[in-house]
């Protein structure tokens, strides 16, 4: 029996969930502090839902040890319930009770906690407090979501992929709502695969993948731990004449030239150098350039550089 | 207001009152079913039985009873009339001055005909009764199909909203993971169960109303019981049959996997448990297992209230078969449900 890491709010060492063949938790390790947002990032499938479901108390682990607020789930689960606010991934509530009527049945299961009007006003659904949850919209669902999980006052929110299916303009509306609970001095646990969400809600992140934790710390520190600054990527229209690529590499201050989606893709620590050789480079070879977009380094480059495929990969 | 069994109770209420489709379920289509069937079965003047003889001295013998309704045949068409229940008897000259009569003795209306067709042609041929007799009818409300059937129909109805109601609503909540969102908070899950038991009780008093009351106010059909005699009984069934349905809907992830464990719960007892004809005609190696039967102890115990005017201490055994099954149910039912 370890001693509690004296103040973590939730920490998660040598986790391990399989399901008959597949293993979706393998040895994972979190440490969330209290008062910060922690992101969970990583592809489908990398075990984020999995792990937090775990630490929800909802499903057992086959191994490893879960500690929230200095508390087990086998020893203090009544306890725990009290304190945690959780919003599943794909909860569909009650579509013909009011959104006023759900929100008062969650509130009832808790022994402390603002009166649901509040609550209804910190998601701003005021104006739908007497609509049928059915006939709400995806974004006004999730806020109805995150209602139910903020009911019970809980001192640790987990929150997982709260803005997935959302159209852009609910996405940045839920992302507000969840920097105000921020500022409240609530602990917050968000699994994602979106790298904007974490980059802008997050102050520390872990990568995972394929049921491990292959990156942890602040988003920058780890965009700074691959070394790279800015990336390039595009396209050339050589089908004829295939690009060479090769005296690109050996210029200073490019670290790797690579083939990504049927363009290239150049990581480079100065900008202002990288790009005009890049054009005086196709200019040498007579390619001529279809496409040329660049960006500052991402989470998204980071997983890219740790696992050579993309967050988003299908 | 706010404690998490009556906001439970309270949602069970709403999920209900805003299905249209369960309205009609639970209150009309008992009401329809059982006009149907009054109608049908309406008591009438009795019915006249048509017979057949072959020889004219034969038909004028039996056309004395006003009972019978006679049609002098030829022995063909006779035998093929007879054959296709045409007739229920045919009368023929036997060997030495005797008359033959052929008929189906397992049809009570073959019965009745050979007993007619016998006294009038006894009487016919001077048989003369010493004893007077003279008929004073009954028409007792009690005895007739419909007052049989009305507590049949209504212990069918109250199993089947229980069941149908609850399995369909606690599945569609486990396949919406909504039963999984509500076990991550502090609510103690056997409010979620009991919560079903108690919206169940407050639809009761309509649904038994609307069928007690249409048969009583509509067909004359006795409440000779106490009405809380019936209230109590009616309480107990519903409970009993919603445990039954809480079992039912443990496990079922689909609506298709519990549509057919609910059938096959109900269908043997709609059929053995005495709804539209006595359980009792089954055989006797059966009986132990058919007494035992939820529904079967509510019917008898509804007749006996409803029809008999019996008290609750004379039921007592057919509320010890429903309170066994409320609560093994109901504990079994919570140690199986798959609550993810």
């Amino acid at each position: 029996m370890s001693s509690p890491s004296l103040g973590a709010a939730l920490r998660v060492s040598h986790l391990r969930k399989a399901y008959k063949d597949v293993v979706a938790v393998d040895d994972l390790e979190l440490e969330v502090r209290p008062g910060e947002c922690f992101g969970l990032l990583g592809p489908n499938g990398a075990g984020k839902t999995t792990t937090m479901e775990i630490c929800e108390g909802l499903t057992p682990a086959d191994s490893g040890e879960v500690e929230l607020l200095g508390m087990h789930w086998n020893s203090h689960a009544a306890e725990l319930r009290q304190r945690l606010g959780i919003q599943l991934q794909e909860t569909q509530l009650s579509e013909k009770q009011t959104v006023a009527e759900t929100v008062r049945l969650f509130r009832s299961f808790f022994r402390r906690g603002p009166a649901p009007s509040e609550v209804i006003a910190l998601v701003q659904l005021e104006e739908k407090r007497h609509a049928r949850v059915g006939a709400l919209s995806g974004g006004q669902r999730q806020r109805l979501a995150l209602a139910c999980a903020l009911v019970g006052d809980p001192d640790l929110l987990f929150l997982d992929e709260p803005t997935t299916g959302l159209d852009p303009q609910a996405r940045r509306q839920l992302w507000e709502l969840i920097e105000r609970f921020k500022s409240a001095g609530r602990t917050i646990l968000l699994t994602t695969h979106y790298m904007e969400e974490a980059e802008r809600l997050c102050e520390r992140v872990a990568i995972v993948d394929r049921g491990k934790t292959i990156a942890m710390g602040t988003p920058r520190e780890l965009i700074a731990s691959i070394g790279v600054e800015h990336l390039v990527e595009f396209s050339t229209g050589a089908s004829e004449r295939p690009f060479d690529r090769a005296p690109l590499e050996r210029l200073d201050g490019v670290r790797e030239v690579r083939e990504d989606n049927g363009g290239m893709r150049m990581q480079v620590t100065e900008l202002h150098r990288a790009v005009p050789a890049l054009l005086d480079e196709l200019r040498r070879q007579g390619v001529p350039l279809t496409e040329l977009r660049t960006h500052s380094a991402s989470l998204e480059d980071v997983f890219v550089a740790l696992t050579g495929r993309h967050l988003r990969d299908e | 207001m706010d404690h998490p069994l009556v906001q439970l109770t309270l949602v069970r209420f709403r999920e209900f009152l805003r299905e249209s489709e369960a309205l009609f379920w639970v209150f009309v289509f008992p009401i329809l079913l059982a006009a149907g069937l009054g109608i049908a079965f309406r008591n009438r003047p009795p019915e006249v039985l048509p017979v057949a003889a072959v020889t004219p001295q034969l038909a004028q013998a039996l056309g004395r009873d006003k009972l019978l309704d006679v049609r002098q045949l030829p022995a063909p068409a006779a035998e093929e009339a007879l054959r296709t229940g045409k007739i229920s008897l045919l009368a023929e000259p036997g060997p030495g001055g005797t008359v033959a009569y052929r008929y189906d003795n397992t049809n009570p209306e073959g019965r009745t005909a050979r007993m007619l067709a016998d006294a009038a042609i006894q009487r016919a041929a001077g048989r003369a009764d010493p004893v007077g007799s003279s008929d004073r009818l009954v028409r007792e409300p009690g005895s007739r199909y419909i007052d049989f059937l009305i507590p049949g129909l209504l212990g069918m109805n109250l199993m089947g909203s229980a069941i149908w109601g609850m399995g369909f609503a606690i599945v569609d909540a486990r396949r919406k993971k909504l039963i999984k969102r509500l076990i991550a908070t502090p609510m103690p899950r056997q409010y979620y169960l009991l919560s079903f038991l108690l919206s169940r009780l407050t639809f009761l008093a309509v649904e038994v109303f609307a069928v007690a009351g249409f048969g009583h106010f509509v067909f004359g059909v006795p409440l000779r019981g106490s009405l809380a005699g019936l209230a109590a009984l009616c309480v107990l069934g519903s409970l009993s049959f919603s445990a039954l349905g809480l079992l039912i809907a443990s496990r079922a992830k689909t609506i298709e996997a519990a549509s057919g464990l609910m059938n096959a719960a109900m269908m043997p007892m709609w059929v053995v448990s005495g709804v539209f004809f006595s359980s009792e005609r089954f055989p006797a190696a059966l009986q132990p297992v058919i007494q035992a039967l939820p529904l079967t102890a509510a019917i008898s115990a509804l007749r006996a209230n409803m029809l008999q005017g019996v008290s609750l201490a004379q039921v007592a055994p057919q509320m010890g078969v429903l309170a066994a099954w409320l609560v093994v149910c109901f504990a079994l039912a919570l140690k199986l449900f798959r609550w993810r």
